[in-house]
């Protein structure tokens, strides 16, 4: 894996100026801390690349939680990252209806094209490939997001247009 | 039709405070504000909306069961989980029009007395997280959100919380505990969260498109709204055709429209894809039975779909063309819930898996006939015997595939092999 993550350092973690500004806002939203943990999480993975132990036990620290109550969280929701992520996460929807609609042609595409099956990563560090549960685009099927963001109606000219205009 | 809950999506700039307050938003609040809750209240059970997120609930009614008196705050949580496979409207809502569910949300507020409303919103929507928090910082510069809004009295603000990937959380009790910074597991009823919601407090959970509605109903009145649907079955609604359709999408329709109308009229799905034979039709988002051809001569609201034996849901229409394998689809099915299973019960966390991997193996060539009784028995099994309905949700469709394709299920028995090509 060549990214390197402010994750993986042995240096004690601490939250970036931005991210520090961004939690003491998230801090203000709820009335009480422990509700402050999956925004918080949020910001540790986007601020140190995933969630290492650490990165958790730094976040248990600032909610002034149990480890445990931390780890727990993180490990029951997908979308938060115990292990180095690709610079581009690819989420495919292969759900009902997607899945009658050419989802798993995509998923098929993409894993020849990079390489790599779904919840793989590419050794480059660049793509992370994931089949994701309904994604809420079913019209526009079949789909996938890069990043969080939407690409629809998608062919295999298109999807190799689409991964050729990433960094 | 006139459009009411799509009127600003094609529209340049629609998601503005500037073009929906030009286009008569917020007046419906200014007009509420010379309103008694009681009045609103009365508005809304008038009505006849019913929740929009798939249980169809009364949404007067269940507001009637927030305390009056509270020595504790109360609160909205918004329900904007959208996940059900099929469904894809609320999304669009807070991507294109945000003020409509904002406006709605603080109709509610003044209604209810109410301290604060939570967006518990997708992780997976990213975009729709962002057109709110724009949305919510207009209203701020405006003065229509905070302390003493416009001088009303009304303390109000709208907080914007990203789920983090579990279906789950969809069910109103999960999504409280998610709220509440905790693994999404939902909590035995009662208390309600009218009662005991979100930190304790007295809570109402409603789903986006049906507070997107709110607005309306002030505004043209209870009566107009109970009009534009079927019986008991209020409003427009946001309907949505996937699958293997001509023109899938989302559509405002009254509620009651014809279900076979809406999947052949030009007007909407324009029939199937490649002019193929229809096999069957989910009405109501993945956990809804499919009915087949011959079945879907039936208005689309909750109680005409739950007497043709099927459900409203969230009117998320799935088309099924003939050569859809419907074992392959089944199994699809199972696998989703297994997978989105919180695991706190037994009967569900067992039972969405047992019965995906038999419908595997069946789809494999490796099944058994004695396994068809047996997926209907884990069925039963799974049925009405755990906390929340995700179980349920897994065996109402798997079931109404077996009874009403039962043949198809026996010839990949039989033959030892999937009769339809790969998806």
């Amino acid at each position: 894996m060549s990214t390197e993550t402010r994750s993986e350092t042995s240096e004690p973690l601490a939250f970036s100026p931005g991210a520090e500004e961004r939690f003491q806002r998230v801090l203000g939203k709820y009335p009480n801390t422990r509700a402050a943990l999956l925004p918080s999480l949020y910001l540790a993975q986007e601020d140190f690349g995933y969630l290492s132990v650490q990165a958790m036990e730094y976040v248990a620290e600032r909610l002034a939680l149990p480890p445990s109550k931390v780890l727990q969280v993180a490990t029951f929701y997908t979308m938060y990252y115990k292990k180095p992520h690709g610079t581009h996460h690819i989420e495919v929807c292969t759900s009902v209806p997607c899945c009658m609609m050419g989802g798993y042609g995509v998923v098929r595409h993409l894993e020849g094209k990079l390489g790599i099956g779904v919840g793989e990563t590419t050794p480059d560090g660049r793509f992370t490939l994931t089949e994701a549960e309904c994604l809420a685009g079913c019209g526009h099927a079949p789909l996938m997001q890069i990043n969080g963001r939407y690409h629809e109606h998608l062919t295999p000219e298109r999807i190799d247009e689409i991964l050729d205009g990433l960094d | 039709m006139e459009k009411i809950l799509t009127r600003n999506w094609n529209v340049e700039g629609g998601h503005t405070l500037a073009h929906y307050r030009s286009s008569g938003g917020y007046e419906a609040f200014r007009k509420a504000l010379g309103l008694t809750p009681e009045a609103i209240i009365d508005e809304v059970k008038l009505s006849n909306l019913r929740g929009r997120g798939g249980a169809g609930f009364p949404t007067g009614v269940k507001w009637g069961f927030l305390p009056r008196e509270s020595d504790v705050p109360k609160y909205l949580v918004i329900n904007a989980d959208e996940g059900e496979p099929g469904t894809f409207k609320d999304r669009y809502i807070m991507e294109r029009d945000p003020h409509r569910l904002l406006e709605g949300c603080l109709i509610s507020a003044w209604a209810l007395g109410l301290k604060a409303t939570y967006i518990y919103i997708r992780g997976e929507m990213v975009f729709g997280a962002e057109q709110l928090e724009a949305a919510i910082e207009e209203l701020h510069e405006a003065g229509l959100l905070g302390e003493d809004i416009q001088g009303s009295g009304l303390s109000h603000d709208i907080h914007v919380h990203r789920g983090a990937g579990a279906y789950i959380c969809g069910e109103e009790t999960a999504l409280i505990e998610s709220l509440e910074g905790k693994a999404g597991q939902p909590r035995l009823k009662p208390p309600f969260p009218a009662v005991v919601g979100v930190f304790g407090c007295p809570t109402i959970v409603n789903n986006v498109e049906t507070i997107a509605c709110v607005p309306t109903i002030i505004e043209r009145g209870g009566e107009w709204f109970a009009e534009q649907g079927s019986e008991r079955n209020g409003g427009p609604k946001l309907a949505q055709l996937s699958g293997r359709v001509k023109n899938p999408g989302t559509y405002e329709v009254p509620s009651g429209l014809n279900l076979r109308e809406f999947i052949f009229d030009e007007a909407w799905g324009g029939g199937i894809l490649g002019d193929g034979a229809l096999k069957g039709v989910i009405p109501g988002g993945s956990s809804c039975p499919v009915l087949t051809p011959d079945e879907i001569d039936v208005g689309m609201d909750f109680d005409q779909l739950m007497k043709a034996g099927s459900m409203g849901g969230t009117s998320g229409v799935i088309v099924i063309s003939e050569d859809v394998c419907i074992v392959r689809l089944a199994a699809r099915t199972a696998h989703f819930y297994h997978h989105e299973s919180c695991g706190q019960c037994t009967p569900c966390r067992e039972g969405t898996g047992w019965v995906a991997r038999i419908l595997d193996e069946i789809e494999a060539g490796r099944g058994r006939m004695e396994d068809l009784d047996l997926l209907l028995e884990i069925c039963d099994n799974v049925e009405g015997n755990t906390i929340c309905p995700l179980g349920d949700a897994m065996a109402m469709p798997v079931r109404a595939f077996l009874m009403k394709y039962r043949d198809e299920f026996e010839q990949h028995i039989r033959e030892g092999a999937c009769p339809f090509p790969e998806w």
